[in-house]
């Protein structure tokens, strides 16, 4: 289950002291993103299936259609291919539409025009051209809907050299990536998740933003790094925390927010200090985003390991639809504390 | 605006016939305007034939799909480009790209793979591109060229532009999914895009017959309320006279507009398509050329009204020979792109990062 006990203390312990703080959910943070960019710059529009009548299938867009009309809150027909590509021929001329997958499984459909013309078209013109679109929507298991809508693609995003791609883990991460993304003058992926949408954070009511490309130090910690992302940094969090309480473990635990970029400085500094590493992803293990991890680590801080580097992927088959299998198949705090021991032990 | 009718009955099966020249949007061509379409017309031919001669000398790798028989269709409908217009096409390429205006010189250069070339080398014969033309691309994938046409057109309605873009695809892209989606997706919102479907007979080595269970394949647009017309596009003044039409109607009405062109291609799909003439006969091509050549269509007519004489024929193919054999020189003269530009025009904001400000790793090279 998603911890809620004390973490928000702790994830927001750096955030500015002066800032007044709104206890808000992911939801509400996404949406209050969405309707700041929306009113600071005109070429913001967002568009997908049931983003404005509807109020958006998982309500992330509730009442914008109502506040910003036809032109900026665009409902789609069921064509993925074409509205994708369409976002991103319009980014071309200057438009910045936000493009919604009501679950970023459905990005698959419209496999060419982001992983081909959204990536790479700057590329191929030597680049006369840049493509300013976000791409959004949940990206997770869990929610016990089988294998065809519980894609966490940031490996395949992070494969494709053109495309940037971040998973936030939290309120306060999920709006002010959300705000950089919009900014952005590339192609970037916003990897959220419907279990996190109704969980509520402390968020500055002021304006602000989250760089990509910079991870955030959750818990710090001195007996070993848990290096996680999206969702999974809560629930490693959590661990880090029954690890705390009752086997006498000091884990520091880092959220990379951002995939790509990547913070590698938070990562190798982090197991400098340490000298063990778990990774903790909700992706299968195969090419996921933790083998990359893996594979910094022992190459750039090989000499400051005192352990293999120990990763907890989703198991490795497709999603499994009955529900206790399934929270079993993607990572938890007890295969995430079996983990830890084991590198320790 | 024309009705439907209106817009076959001036197109369509008289089209061999009928003399196009005579229309006001033709009528109104000055010499020299006439001199330059020739001369476009001219260029892409002369350009493509050095190309495979560059290209057969091994020179040139990879694909090279040549638009050689089809040149009146996109010199004809970029002539008719105003000022909010922009055009997209798929990876038959050249033809468009000099039709806008870039030069032999960039386009040989990213052929042979040089930084001279218009992509610097980065995108090659089927990713050609000149934003600052309103070109934008080239691109390799069969049909996925489509929903970003429909994009560039929904940019100008939301800035509340009068203008049209012109997708160019082929008859084999219509049978792809991406491209039905788009149909009604435009035709839906009202998105002043103009599909024209240069039809030249094969998808690569399959017939129409053989891969479109329908032989019109304008008529689907009927299916998603869209407007269309069929012409011939060997001659550019017919050519210009349908696109005339639907471009004109694009803009007016703000709706998409579909205008198929039967045209031909003399090489095979690629020049590594080495199966063309077993796919067809020689007598076809051979037919075609005799025929309907566009390149002869238009000589005739201009020699007819004296806009060329055949010593001025000739010393317009000259000049452009020439030009184009100094294109190649200039391409194989010219540096191939440094190592460092592997990593180069990824990300804009990387390219753009003078103060030093980005955050975190963008590329994972040990």
């Amino acid at each position: 289950m998603i911890p809620t006990i004390n973490l928000k203390e702790l994830i927001f312990s750096t955030t500015r002291k002066r800032d007044t703080m709104a206890l808000i959910t992911y939801r509400e943070a996404l949406k209050q993103a969405l309707a700041e960019e929306i009113e600071r710059d005109e070429n913001v529009c967002i568009m997908g299936e049931e983003v404005a009548q509807y109020n958006g299938a998982y309500k992330v867009t509730e009442g914008l259609w109502e506040k910003y009309g036809d032109k900026r809150v665009i409902d789609t027909p069921i064509s993925e291919a074409a509205f994708s590509g369409l976002a991103i021929g319009s980014s071309m001329l200057g438009i910045r539409p936000v493009v919604e997958m009501m679950f970023m499984s459905f990005s698959y459909v419209a496999f060419d025009q982001l992983f081909n013309n959204a990536s790479f078209c700057r590329y191929m013109s030597g680049g006369l051209m840049n493509v300013p679109i976000v791409v959004r929507g949940p990206a997770n298991g869990g929610t016990n809907v089988g294998a065809t809508h519980s894609h966490t693609p940031e490996n395949l995003v992070a494969n494709h050299p053109g495309l940037k791609v971040v998973c936030p883990s939290n309120a306060y991460d999920a709006k002010g990536l959300m705000k950089s993304a919009i900014r952005d003058n590339d192609p970037v992926f916003v990897m959220e998740n419907t279990l996190l949408y109704g969980e509520k954070w402390e968020v500055p009511e002021e304006e602000f933003i989250v760089e990509l490309g910079v991870a955030n130090t959750l818990k710090e910690g001195t007996d070993i790094s848990i290096i996680s992302h999206g969702r999974c940094a809560m629930i490693a969090l959590k661990a880090a925390e029954i690890l705390q309480n009752e086997h006498a473990i000091n884990a520091e635990v880092i959220d990379l927010r951002s995939i790509r970029p990547l913070d590698e400085d938070a990562i190798l500094n982090s197991v400098r200090k340490t000298h063990r590493a778990v990774l903790v992803e909700e992706n299968k293990p195969y090419c996921g985003v933790d083998a990359q991890i893996s594979h910094l680590i022992q190459y750039k801080a090989f000499d400051d390991l005192d352990a293999p580097i120990h990763r907890v992927s989703a198991i490795d088959a497709p999603q499994i639809y009955s529900k206790p299998l399934e929270d079993w198949q993607i990572p938890n705090e007890q295969r995430i504390i079996d983990s830890v021991l084991k590198c320790l032990a | 605006m024309p009705t439907k009718q209106a817009v076959k009955k001036s197109t369509g099966k008289s089209g061999s016939t009928k003399k196009f020249e005579a229309e006001a949007i033709n009528k109104k061509l000055s010499k020299s305007e006439k001199l330059k379409l020739y001369k476009k017309i001219v260029a892409i031919r002369r350009f493509e034939e050095r190309s495979l001669q560059a290209y057969n000398q091994g020179k040139i790798g990879g694909f090279l799909h040549l638009y050689i028989g089809q040149e009146a269709v996109a010199t004809g409908i970029v002539s008719l480009m105003e000022e909010n217009d922009h055009i997209i096409t798929a990876y038959r390429d050249h033809g468009h790209a000099l039709a806008v205006g870039m030069t032999m010189n960039e386009c040989m250069a990213e052929l042979y793979g040089k930084y001279t070339g218009c992509s610097k080398g980065k995108g090659g014969s089927m990713h050609y591109f000149a934003p600052d033309k309103r070109y934008w691309g080239g691109h390799g994938i069969v049909a996925g060229q489509t929903p970003l046409g429909a994009g560039l057109a929904f940019a100008l309605k939301y800035k509340g532009l009068k203008g049209c873009a012109v997708c160019f695809l082929g008859d084999g892209a219509v049978n792809q999914g991406s491209f039905m989606e788009t149909l009604n997706l435009v035709s839906l919102w009202g998105i002043p895009v103009v599909y024209v479907i240069e039809n030249n007979g094969y998808s690569m080595g399959t017939s129409l017959k053989r891969s479109s269970a329908e032989e019109s394949l304008a008529k689907r647009g009927e299916a998603f309320g869209i407007e269309w017309s069929t012409c011939e596009g060997h001659d550019i003044f017919e050519v210009r006279s349908a696109a005339n039409k639907a471009m004109t109607y694009a803009r007016d009405n703000l709706k998409p507009y579909i205008l198929e062109i039967r045209t031909y291609r003399y090489r095979g799909h690629s020049v590594a398509d080495a199966n063309h003439e077993k796919y067809r006969t020689k007598e076809e091509i051979e037919n075609y050329k005799k025929n309907k050549d566009p390149i002869n269509v238009l000589k005739t007519k201009l020699l007819a009204d004296k806009t060329l004489t055949e010593a001025s024929a000739k010393e317009i193919d000259r000049e452009i020979k020439a030009e184009a054999e100094a294109s190649a020189k200039f391409a194989e003269e010219s540096p191939y792109p440094p190592k460092s530009e592997i990593t180069t025009d990824v990300y804009w904001t990387v390219d753009n990062d003078s103060d030093n400000q980005l955050k975190g790793t963008y590329f994972f090279n040990d």
